[in-house]
């Protein structure tokens, strides 16, 4: 058995199905701290992989790789088979890495969609504006057209009726969910979250959990950090434990009721 | 500016408290102090002889003084505009990834701040003097593509503006990279994520963020510009207002009258400038006021109708303005 975290209850595995996002012993360190210590993560296009650890495991800091907020210090990250941040070139007669420009770093991210624990809004922009800014100016979409987009992608998180409000003028919960429809404007085939809720007020987990659970419905691939164990038990596909830099445990949402690592039942006990 | 609302106008509250206001003493005693101090200022500035206000009245509106105002006026948007332009980039590039960039923004910044702009400007008076032709070529070759005489560019009024709006802009780009800084790298991170380039990111994203915090200490940058184009004399450029009332005041032996008759003007042009940043702050801060406008909670259902109704549009609109008015006076 290899130490590399599989779904098992991918709707679409067949034998030849191309996984979504695959780490392979991926390191991460900034300047002398060493973040990320080999990690292994396979996920299967149409699953949720739900991410839990304690806080400085790296949880973040692994998101952002896929997503080349980080650049890679080790290992190697495939997005659709395809190896992000660096291409390989000849060099004096040798195969090496080189790192890709800017573009080519686009193309790559527009295949992944992320969410941030603190939203991040443009907070100049109206709701709208906010979904319509990248299909306007990055894919060049038409005005009305991004619109009707953008107004269909706000109702599909529940906020067809705020379509002209700035972020501070709603709810840490509204602006979570007008994050999302700001990434799913983009057609992303994955979706990563960042602690999406761990910003809001309780009381306002459940409408952003709610959307994710519809999103992950719909057949989206999802890579979910979170503290919710709830969405992990009910949602995911696949439950990775992440701690000091690597991955303590992993398999199916029942592992979340019969943990076998120790440091992993003294997270959930903590947790739950 | 906006009435003040009562709050829960229109509402059935019970028991609702009509209070009367805390009494406050020190309004009424300062106002009564300043309006004794207004009237003695007042009547001191009208009834001194010395001030002869039928002189500086006769040259408010004078030919002269007029055509000072237009240059001053001339000069301090042309350098302003200028210095905005280059500041920017000169900001942009202290924040580039390319080191290059850095230094040149680095060196040009040390160099106009560092010396003096009353000398700066004897310099760029003196620059067809110093260097008569104007080429491009290869350095230390005899390689020229193209020359020309220098005094045809660098004429006494473009040599005023050029040396204003380079001290000008070193100053400005310092404001602006503060206004870059000051928005969160988040932002970068989301504009990112949605694959937006740094060039697009910067434009879209974090420029009108920044300009929030750059207007204000840009105001007091163009009020100071408007007085320090009187220092266009060291070109010698001698049209502005404060040479030709001056000249006036030289001509006709009255320096008082007509050092009125320039602080009225700058007086005069300095307010219009107030209610121009006053607008651009109000335009830039969009979105950025407290959330207490939109109380009111309805139609957030998990797939409520659509369209916004106009009322509430126009709601929110007049609510974002109120918030501003008034921060500026
Ligand atoms: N840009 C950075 N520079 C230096 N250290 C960082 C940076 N980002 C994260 N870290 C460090 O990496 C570790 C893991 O952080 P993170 O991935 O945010 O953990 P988690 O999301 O699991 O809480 C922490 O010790 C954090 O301080
Ligand atoms: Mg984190």
């Amino acid at each position: 058995m290899s130490e590399q975290a599989t779904t098992q209850t991918a709707p679409q595995q067949g034998q030849h199905t191309m996984p979504a996002v695959e780490a392979i012993g991926v390191h991460k360190a900034f300047g002398r701290l060493h973040v990320l210590k080999g990690i292994d993560m396979t996920v299967m296009p149409g699953t949720v992989t739900v991410i839990l650890g304690p806080s400085g495991s790296g949880k973040s800091t692994f998101l952002r790789l896929i997503n080349q907020l980080e650049t890679l210090t080790g290992g190697e990250i495939r997005v659709d088979g395809e190896m992000i941040g660096f291409k390989k070139v000849e060099h004096k007669g040798q195969e090496v890495l080189q790192t890709l420009n800017d573009k080519e770093i686009a193309a790559q991210r527009s295949k992944l969609g992320m969410v941030f624990q603190r939203f991040n809004l443009f907070p100049h922009m109206t709701a709208l504006e906010n979904v319509m800014e990248a299909p306007v100016h990055v894919k060049h979409m038409g005005k009305s057209e991004a619109r009707e987009l953008a107004v269909a992608e706000l109702q599909r998180v529940g906020l067809g009726q705020r379509l002209d409000y700035y972020p501070s003028q709603l709810s840490g919960g509204q602006q979570q969910r007008v994050a999302i429809a700001r990434a799913l404007a983009m057609k992303p085939e994955i979706m990563l979250f960042d602690e999406p809720t761990s910003a809001l007020d309780p009381e306002l987990v459940g409408e952003v959990l709610s959307v994710m659970r519809q999103l992950a419905d719909e057949g989206m691939t999802m890579i979910v950090v979170t503290h919710e164990i709830g969405f992990a038990r009910e949602v995911a596909d696949q439950v990775v434990f992440m701690d000091g830099g690597v991955v303590v445990e992993h398999g199916g949402p029942e592992i979340i009721d019969h943990p076998n690592e120790p440091r992993f039942k003294d997270f959930l006990q903590h947790v739950l | 500016m906006a009435k003040k609302q009562v709050d829960g106008e229109g509402l059935d509250i019970p028991d609702r408290i009509h209070a009367l206001p805390v009494r406050r003493t020190g309004p009424v005693v300062a106002g009564v102090i300043v309006a004794l101090l207004a009237a003695m200022l007042a009547q001191g500035l009208v009834t001194n002889p010395r001030f002869e206000w039928n002189i500086v009245w006769k040259y408010l509106f004078n030919e002269n003084v007029l055509e000072g105002i237009g240059y001053t006026l001339l000069l301090t948007v042309i350098s302003m505009v200028v210095a905005i332009i280059l500041s920017v980039i000169l900001a942009i590039m202290r924040k580039s990834i390319n080191p290059v960039l850095r230094g040149v923004s680095w060196f040009f910044i040390w160099f106009f701040r560092g010396t003096p702009v009353y000398t700066q400007l004897v310099f760029w008076g003196l620059f067809s003097v110093l260097v008569p032709k104007l080429s491009l070529g290869i350095p230390f070759t005899s390689v020229s593509f193209w020359s020309i005489d220098s005094s045809t560019i660098i004429t006494a009024f473009n040599a005023a503006w050029i040396g204003l709006a380079l001290n000008e802009a070193a100053y400005l780009s310092e404001i602006v990279r503060a206004g870059l800084e000051a928005v969160d790298p988040g932002q970068t991170e989301a504009a990112k994520a949605l694959g937006m380039k740094r060039s697009l990111i910067m434009r879209r994203i974090i420029l009108p963020q920044a300009m929030r915090i750059i207007i204000p200490p840009t105001g007091n940058e163009t009020i100071g510009m408007l007085k320090t184009t009187s220092l266009v004399l060291a070109v010698p450029f001698t049209l502005e207002l404060q040479f030709a009332t001056n000249a006036i005041a030289n001509r006709i032996y009255k320096p008082i009258p007509l050092l009125l008759v320039a602080c009225i003007w700058y007086l005069f042009i300095t307010s219009i400038l107030m209610v121009i940043q006053s607008r651009l702050e109000k335009h830039f801060g969009k979105g950025f006021e407290a959330r207490s406008i939109v109380t009111e909670d309805n139609g957030d259902e998990l797939d409520g109708p659509v369209a916004v109704s106009e009322t509430k549009k126009d709601r929110i609109a007049r609510g974002n303005n109120v918030k501003m008015i008034g921060l500026n006076a």
